[in-house]
């Protein structure tokens, strides 16, 4: 059976599968139960500094996005740091790193942007025996609006500033936790590399509004009539996350930067896509408090079973692995040349295909006055639209043409060779080697 | 209570009151909000779409389904009512697994299609138990049209022409207006007075007058309608029954199934109707199946339905065979009734066997005995006194929209030729008659 355990950033955990820093961290006795339930790893909920803590709303502090039967697709909230006293939470947090060794216990962390209260709270929890700290500059909501959270992670320079006085007050691994509530996700991460962090981990979440109630006007989740936006977090986001990890991960002037990655994470599956995009470890939060901690247990089979099956006997042969292939769109090859195919077998002869085609694609499906779809394949252009529309799975599928084949829609022979954008006729800057 | 199933004879109260309405409730309960929604999301919205291709009044499934998933069913309702103004009905008693459940992509791919009839009354329900109507009259056209028969043919024809702008004075030899969705329906498929609700609904349209208690032949006649009116719309069904022409046809307990149907719709107190121990229903018919089931609803001992071709000639469905199997109910096939025997009231049901070859169907000489006390004959209904239409196949016979071969006097639904004899059909010629008559006057 494939190992799990992970050393990220010298945080040794079983496996790589961390509770993200949010309710489910918030105390003790969740994190004794998350333990209990297999997770390797947890990032407590945020710590803010000494005094009297932060409040909450007393309504509601989440909104979520429904597909059907009510499955939480994406969840919004405007839930705070931690709202209890920071001494309580580093008693809890020293107990539990005692009775649970072997897990990661990492600190987030959010105070305001001097050195002297990072300074001190980096003392305050290093007591503790955590593992090492994550630097909240994420959360789009409240805290933003006092000048911390992603207030901090949308200016390069403060990101920079405050790793370093960490980086300068601590010998506990830096974590800089990124909001994903930017331009290019590069500039704050290479500004973390810079002031020494040890790692980044993203995506926060997403500023968001969930839905606008339209009985009385207020966007939702509301509050006495009001709404204000919140942060977006669930499977929604994992296709934003992922792509925000990928170009953290392939970019060349942070080489090797560890990468904890979050955002959607519900399945070993997505768990597998982030780390083959260069996660060293993921974090989870939605989908554990959608199901519980339970699934964890599903994590933990999957992605061995799938370690196994591709032979891979630990976690690094995984991580990283799909880089590579990452590219840019002026390099992709134009001389691939697909076609859909439909398998009549499978069809089941609703239509969506060539409703989407003919309505807003290539015009490139048939169909017969007995419903028996087909593909014209001088008009299709590959979209891939009719597969994504498809509600059977497999049913229609590309095919790639062979070299020397006409393309039916251009007349033209498929060539064999690589060509891209960069050297194509058409582009005015083109570089082609004559 | 005195009686139970095993009771000899005919007897009423076989079952206790607790048990009978228990058996009597609604067979397909209706969906809740989620449930629909659920239900909804199942539908992949087709192209050109086979179930509504499949759907005599053509009702647009794909759409209605997508503003029910989107939290709108009035407006899904509209989309229903717009195509088939008893749509609620028809979400109870179609039989959508073999129109539009049928051809639904998800049946033919998985077995389990989109439960379009559940749907149907899911967002029908939700607009009639509002108590709004959502259609308006057209100006008045000055133009009065007489429509015979109240049922589901008469009412979508009256609808219409209402809506149109048109005077309508709707007629009914019964007392009660509905027809077959009144009278002739399994009580288990429209509980609760659906049949008369959905009737006051229609109505409130406006513009209809109903008169009630007359029967075309009788306190009308179709000369003196067609005199005093622009056009007439025949839509009476179907009032005569079949006879079965064996020895012994006359005796005590031998009874036409649309009239134990009628007196069971009908009754208050469903333990005062009385029931054999022993019931065989002749036919293959969803009078056959409607009668069975319910007299083992009732609390007979063994019911039994005598067809005399094969499960695939059976003019009933496959689900109709299967739910009246699951009720306890006994199918035989191949066998047609030879006597019945009694002392004045039947004991005995003489079957043969048949086999059907060059000559037709005709019996193999191997007979056997069914113990009964109540014989229900569902073979068939035959039209009432027409006089000076053309008629083919023992109805009035139609051309185009349901013109008669008398200019003036459309007809649809059961007694008109064409078509199934199913409520939705019924519903579909009743309003393409309107439309036909409406256009037709409107050019005069």
């Amino acid at each position: 059976m494939a190992d799990l355990t992970t050393d990220f950033i010298g945080i040794k955990s079983p496996n790589p599968f961390w509770l993200a820093s949010a309710p489910p961290t918030d105390k003790e006795y969740n994190v004794r139960r998350a333990f209990e339930a297999g997770w390797g790893g947890v990032v407590w909920k945020t710590l803010g500094e000494a005094g009297p803590p932060v409040v909450n709303v007393n309504g509601p502090r989440y909104g979520a996005i429904f597909g059907a039967d009510r499955r939480l697709l994406g969840l919004n909230n405007i839930e705070l740091i931690t709202d209890r006293p920071l001494e309580v939470n580093l008693e809890e947090m020293t107990r539990v790193k005692k009775d649970y060794p072997d897990r990661a216990l990492v600190a987030s962390l959010m105070v305001p942007v001097n050195e002297i209260a990072w300074q001190t709270i980096l003392q305050q929890v290093a007591e503790t025996g955590c593992d090492g700290v994550e630097l909240n500059f994420g959360c789009p909501h409240g805290m933003s609006e006092r000048g911390m959270g992603s207030a901090v992670g949308q200016v390069p320079e403060y990101v920079q500033q405050v790793a370093e006085w960490c980086k300068k007050h601590t010998d506990l691994p830096v974590i800089v936790k990124l909001t994903p509530n930017i331009a290019d996700i590069r500039k704050p991460a290479q500004a973390a590399f810079d002031g020494g962090a040890d790692a980044v981990s993203l995506i926060n979440t997403i500023n968001s509004i969930t839905s606008v109630n339209l009985d009385n006007f207020a966007p939702e989740p509301t509050i006495d009539g009001k709404g204000a936006h919140g942060g977006y977090c669930g499977p929604a986001v994992k296709p934003i996350a992922l792509n925000m990890v990928a170009e953290i991960a392939r970019t060349q002037s942070m080489p090797g930067l560890p990468i904890s990655g979050i955002g959607g994470i519900t399945t070993w599956r997505d768990a597998a896509e982030f780390m083959a995009l260069g996660a060293g470890n993921v974090q989870v939060c939605t989908a554990a408090m959608t199901y519980g901690f339970k699934i964890v247990q599903e994590m933990i089979s999957g992605l061995s079973q799938y370690m196994d099956e591709k032979g891979m006997a630990s976690t690094s042969e995984l991580i990283g692995r799909a880089v590579p292939n990452l590219s840019d769109w002026q390099h992709l090859n134009l001389n691939h040349i697909t076609k859909a195919r439909i398998d009549p077998d499978l069809c089941i002869q609703c239509g969506r295909c060539y409703a989407a085609c003919e309505d807003t694609s290539h015009q490139a499906i048939t169909m017969s006055e007995d419903r028996v779809f087909g593909v014209d394949d001088s008009e299709c252009v590959a979209c891939n639209l009719c597969v994504n529309v498809c509600p059977v799975e497999g049913c229609i599928t590309m095919e790639t043409l062979e070299p020397g084949m006409i393309d039916e829609r251009t007349d033209k022979v498929v060539e064999k060779d690589y060509a891209n954008w960069t050297t194509h006729p058409n582009n005015p800057g083109s570089c082609a080697a004559e | 209570m005195t009686n139970s199933p095993l009771t000899p004879g005919i007897a009423a109260a076989r079952l206790d009151a607790e048990g009978l309405s228990q058996n009597f409730s609604d067979l397909h309960p209706p969906l809740d909000g989620h449930e629909a929604l659920v239900a909804a999301d199942r539908c992949y919205f087709c192209h050109d779409a086979p179930c509504m291709t499949a759907c005599p009044t053509s009702i647009d499934i794909p759409l209605f389904i997508r503003q029910i998933a989107t939290g709108t069913p009035e407006a899904a309702a509209k989309t229903i009512f717009d195509q088939n103004i008893l749509g609620g009905m028809c979400a109870r008693v179609c039989p959508t697994e073999t129109l539009c459940e049928e051809v639904c992509v998800r049946e033919v791919a998985e077995g389990k299609p989109v439960e379009i009839g559940r749907l149907q009354r899911f967002a029908t329900d939700t607009l009639m138990t509002s108590g709004t109507h959502p259609y308006t009259r057209a100006a008045p056209t000055g133009k009065r049209v007489a429509v015979v028969g109240a049922g589901p043919a008469g009412l979508a024809a009256a609808h219409r022409l209402a809506m149109k702008g048109h005077e309508v004075d709707l007629y009914d030899a019964r007392k009660k207006a509905g027809g077959l969705n009144e009278f002739g329906i399994a009580a288990y498929k429209t509980v609760d007075g659906f049949a008369a609700a959905e009737v006051d609904w229609l109505m409130q349209i406006g513009g209809i007058s109903l008169n009630l208690g007359k029967s075309l032949g009788q306190e009308i006649t179709l000369d003196g309608l067609a005199d005093t009116h622009d056009a007439v719309f025949l839509g009476m069904g179907l009032s005569g029954v079949n006879n079965l022409n064996i020895p012994g046809g006359d005796l005590d307990g031998v009874a036409d199934a649309v009239d134990f149907i009628k007196d069971l719709r009908q009754a208050s107190d469903l333990s005062s109707l009385p029931v054999g121990r022993n019931v065989v229903v002749i036919g293959g018919g969803m009078t056959a199946v409607d009668a069975a089931v319910q007299s083992k609803l009732l609390g007979a001992e063994n019911v039994t339905i005598l067809y005399r071709r094969d499960r695939d000639a059976m003019p009933a469905s496959r689900y109709e065979q299967d739910l009246a199997a699951s009720k306890g109910v006994r199918l035989i096939f191949n066998a047609m009734p030879v006597e019945i025997l009694g002392d004045g009231s039947v004991t005995t049901l003489v079957a043969e066997y048949t086999a059907s070859g060059p000559d037709g169907l005709t019996g193999t000489g191997e007979t056997f005995e069914i113990p009964a006390d109540e014989v229900l004959k569902a073979i068939g209904q035959t039209l009432g006194p027409v006089t000076g239409l053309d008629l083919v196949g023992g109805k009035i016979a139609t051309s185009g929209s349901g013109r008669s071969s008398r200019a003036g006097i459309w007809a649809g639904g059961d007694c008109a030729s064409g078509g199934d004899d199913l409520t939705v059909t019924a519903v579909a010629e009743g309003r393409d008659a309107a439309e036909d008559i409406h256009l037709t006057l409107m050019e005069g």
